[in-house]
């Protein structure tokens, strides 16, 4: 389908604006430039996205994308550079003016209040006048024809806290749409869901583009940009490198674009020699606040010289799993064993664990990883600085630590390669990439790893993937947790799948297929299941 | 950052305080006119009070003292998360132990009383923080809460021992024996004249060097420690200190502790250093002022020095104003105050929004990169 049958099919949109102007693109960005400091986050950006279609955005950690989108939707200032909504220019100064313009944007991050419920949440700041009631019926109403017209199907009622992300995400978009954007942003929105919820996802974008919206989608995954969008931008260190139609390319050709190489869709590696078991786990029962479990008397082993994955749809207990292992969150039965002790029966907080040669890449880097106000020499040290290396007696040596950042930055390729910037102006990649390389160079024995990849580009997770599989080939045990089927199949040994809280089955990566562990994780056990 | 509301640091720490105040001095000149008096007039007599002659300087510091321990006390606690409301009472217990000391042991030598009284400030300062500390961290009391109702339990055990207890055979108001001299701490005046300096009689005394000190410390403690390091990690994000292996728990506890025991400080300068003994309410609102102070000097001990003393000159000023002016009495004075700490602690980002708005139109087309905003370590 061409964009011109696009947006005669769209129907009644665009009803503002000179003749001239109507068949402008719905937004035009004319040589936006960025700069933080020494820099240059995007550098004569020009594209234009039609109304009706779905615009993919991609690059490598860093490249620029988030910065782009947030001047958009005015978060960011550009330092120059115009931008044109129907054709007409529009100085956007600040997030009210981006909605005013008609753009609305979904955080990777949901920027709602989670003891309010959806009603609330999405009429927060245009509520209608002083008395809430009348409002709130009003808005009711026109939510609910938003939901049927777009399949947007939200509780209305229910409070934010209770609602899977996926559900969250889709308050957020019906906000935008509540808010009367035509211009809709969405940056990595796939980066937290399941891939079920992707799916639906990208069915509600269907929508928006039949009903004559325009789109923005950043992400890092090549499946989803030829699945779904028309164009794409591809921007490399802040510019635009090229700019095509989707089925006029290949993942294969985005990716070399991306990277400015060709790249390895999967690491080659040899087959793996498993030794002794490094951590053996018994039994293992996980509840939440309210008591009830989440993991179910799990029990397994990790050994030396192997990369054991668990698959499983998100939300299947694999994070209380990896957490109880950690020593973040207390299991209320069983049993693990590292190096000669019990962790469970001994109390052993994460610190301890850690001095067992236990390290952790946890899957919220933003929650636990990372503290966000701190300096990213700060967060390079996290949960090690109490190690001598970092200082003498009770005081830290900022010289090491300093130094220590900056090794870490160089081996990972962390960019910009600058301690002092805080953590929260690093782009979500290279923030992954300073947490891994804090956690490997720790030098563990095992090292558990939630979603070693979100949100990190396409580069980086070859890059990523050899040093999980050289750690392996050096005798380490590893236990890598994705929700990412690829991810799975390209690096564990041994496949654990996980559903309501219990291991369905084991798998040997040369038994295992797709579909194996689809039915697995869809609740059906396969043999070797506990 | 450079979104927009940002600004770059020097501004944010220079520039955003400075504007604070003088918005709150042109409010205050505002209510002067209103009440008859001449604005200019009353600032003048306040300058000249709190820093024009050396007395003034001596009182100004004098008061600088007491906002230095209740705000180092302050920012202790915010760097761990926590809003310790109960500097107050700290500084009131803390005096208690100060004054016992110097009360029995006043017939030892000046040398021997000093460290045991420091101990003994810092010490019951600290117990009196700890409960509150403790419940926030097994039970989960509120902190704010707690450390209010502390502030009011303080205060009835302490008019109860001043009255049955401590108090001066024979007299009547509630207050003890004055201390023996060696347990005073020596004067400005007596400290400089050693040093062939010579300096107006005025309260200020020995402890504002112990303020100073404290500072220092608290600075090598919150960022040049292990221990500090532990303390803003959890007070910052909680769920990463557990990630990293830190108890929350042990860091409120530790951070109270060293709030309350910085609180109690204050009785060096006031029982010690001013009064000579102990008696009723002598905190008198510096444990609340410190919070305005921590929140002004940005919770950083430079910041909270240089906000002490602004607030010291505005105490010592204020008193000046209301002896000079009769229109301008002593809750006068109180209103000036009331609106420093309105304008330049609660409301101190009013005029961020605007500043930063100027900045990004008009400054930062400049061509020169400003460099990245670097972050706390
Ligand atoms: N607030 C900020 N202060 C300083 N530098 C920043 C700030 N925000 C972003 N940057 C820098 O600008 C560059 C672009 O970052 P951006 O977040 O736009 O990348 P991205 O393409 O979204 O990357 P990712 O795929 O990892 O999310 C990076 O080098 C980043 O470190
Ligand atoms: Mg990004």
């Amino acid at each position: 389908m061409s964009d011109d049958a696009r947006s005669a099919t769209a129907p009644g949109r665009n009803s503002g604006g000179a003749a001239g102007a109507a068949r402008a693109p719905a937004l035009e960005l004319r040589a936006i430039d960025k700069r933080f400091g020494a820099v240059q986050a995007n550098r004569a950006i020009s594209f234009s996205v039609a109304a009706g279609s779905i615009h993919g955005l991609i690059g490598e950690n860093g490249a620029g994308k988030s910065t782009l989108m947030n001047i958009i939707y005015g978060f960011h200032r550009a330092d120059s550079g115009e931008i044109l909504v129907h054709g007409r220019k529009v100085d956007i100064t600040s997030p009210q003016a981006a909605i005013a313009a008609g753009i609305g944007m979904v955080h990777q991050h949901f920027m709602l209040v989670e003891n309010f419920t959806v009603l609330e949440n999405v009429v927060l700041g245009v509520e209608g006048g002083a008395l809430l009631a009348g409002g709130l019926t009003a808005a009711r109403r026109e939510l609910e024809k938003l939901a049927r017209d777009y399949g947007l199907a939200v509780p209305l009622d229910s409070m934010i806290s209770e609602l899977s992300v996926g559900l969250q995400q889709r308050v957020e978009i019906l906000k935008a749409l509540y808010r009367g954007a035509e211009i809709l942003i969405l940056d990595e929105p796939t980066a937290v869901l399941a891939p079920q919820e992707a799916d639906q996802l990208f069915k509600m974008l269907g929508r928006l583009r039949e009903q004559g919206k325009a789109v923005i989608l950043g992400t890092h995954k090549l499946r989803e940009i030829m699945a779904i969008t028309d164009r794409v931008t591809v921007m490399r260190q802040g510019a635009v490198v090229a700019e095509v139609m989707t089925k006029e390319t290949s993942p294969r050709g985005l990716a070399e674009k991306m990277v400015g190489r060709a790249v390895l869709m999967q690491v080659d590696k040899c087959p793996a020699t498993p030794g002794a078991a490094l951590l053996s786990v018994t039994d293992l029962e996980v509840r939440d606040r309210l008591g009830v479990p989440r993991v179910k008397g799990v029990s397994f082993e990790l050994r030396a010289g192997e990369i054991v994955g668990v698959a499983g749809v998100a939300g299947n207990g694999q994070s209380e799993l990896l957490e109880a292992l950690a020593g973040i969150r207390a299991p209320s039965r069983g049993e693990i064993r590292l190096g000669g002790r019990e962790l469970v029966r001994e109390q052993l907080d994460a610190r301890a664990r850690r001095a067992l040669g236990l390290a952790h890449v946890p899957e919220d880097r933003l929650r636990l990883g990372v503290v966000a106000s701190f300096s990213a020499e700060a967060n390079a040290m996290l949960g090690y600085h109490d190690r001598p290396r970092y200082g003498r007696g009770l005081f830290l040596d900022g010289v090491a630590s300093f130094a220590g950042c900056e090794a870490k930055m160089k081996e990972f390729d962390v960019r910009p390669a600058q301690p002092a910037l805080r953590i929260s102006a690093f782009s979500g990649g290279n923030q992954q990439k300073l947490v891994l390389a804090r956690e490997i160079d720790a030098d563990p024995t095992v090292l558990l790893v939630g979603q070693p990849t979100r949100g990190v580009d396409i580069g980086a997770i070859e890059f990523i993937h050899r040093r999980l599989i050289a750690l392996r080939d050096a005798g380490k045990a590893l236990l890598v947790v994705s929700v990412e089927l690829d991810e799975i199949l390209g690096l564990a040994d041994r496949i654990l799948v996980m559903n309501g809280g219990e291991i369905m089955g084991e798998l040997a990566r040369a038994e295992a297929t797709e579909e194996k562990i689809g039915l697995m994780m869809a609740g059906v056990r396969g043999e070797g299941g506990a | 950052m450079s979104a927009p509301g940002t600004l770059p640091r020097w501004a944010e720490l220079g520039l955003l305080p400075v504007i604070n105040l003088v918005a709150a001095l042109l409010i205050s000149g505002v209510v002067i006119m209103l009440l008859g008096e001449s604005p200019v007039a009353a600032f003048k007599l306040m300058a000249a009070g709190s820093v024009g002659t050396q007395e003034g300087i001596g009182y100004t510091l004098y008061y600088a003292t007491n906002f230095i321990f209740t705000g180092l006390a302050v920012a202790v606690a915010y760097h761990a998360g926590l809003f310790n409301i109960g500097a107050e009472g700290q500084a009131y217990i803390g005096g208690l132990g100060t004054a016992l000391v110097c009360l029995w042991l006043g017939a030892w030598p000046f040398w021997a009383v000093l460290p045991l009284a420091v101990l003994a400030g810092a010490g019951f300062g600290a117990v009196w923080a700890f409960i509150p500390a403790y419940l926030q961290a097994k039970r989960g009391s509120h902190i704010v809460i707690t450390t209010i109702m502390f502030n009011f339990i303080a205060a009835s055990l302490m008019t109860y021992l001043l009255v049955n207890v401590l108090i001066k055979p024979g007299q009547q108001s509630p207050e003890s024996r004055e201390f023996s001299v060696n347990a005073w701490m020596p004067s400005a005046t007596d400290v400089l004249a050693r040093v062939g300096v010579g300096f107006a009689a005025t309260p200020l005394n020995l402890a504002f060097g112990f303020a100073l000190g404290a500072a220092v410390l608290v600075w090598l403690l919150v960022w040049r420690t292990r221990w500090g390091y532990a303390l803003r990690v959890a007070g910052e994000n909680p769920a990463a200190a557990v990630f990293a292996g830190i108890a929350p728990p042990r860091v409120i506890i530790g951070a109270m502790l060293l709030s309350g025991a910085l609180a109690g400080g204050l009785g060096l300068n006031e029982l010690m250093g001013s009064q000579h003994r102990i008696l009723m309410d002598f905190p008198s609102g510096a444990g609340f002022v410190g919070i305005a102070v921590a929140l002004m000097g940005r919770n950083h001990p430079a910041g909270i020095i240089v906000a002490a003393v602004l607030f010291g000159a505005l105490y010592q000023g204020g008193s000046q104003l209301s002896f000079d002016m009769p229109k301008i009495n002593r809750d006068m004075v109180v209103v000036i105050q009331g609106l420093v700490i309105l304008l330049c602690g609660a409301m101190e980002n009013v005029f961020k929004a605007p500043l930063a708005k100027l900045w990004h139109g008009c400054l930062a087309r400049d061509p020169k990169p400003t460099g990245g905003t670097p972050a706390p370590r």
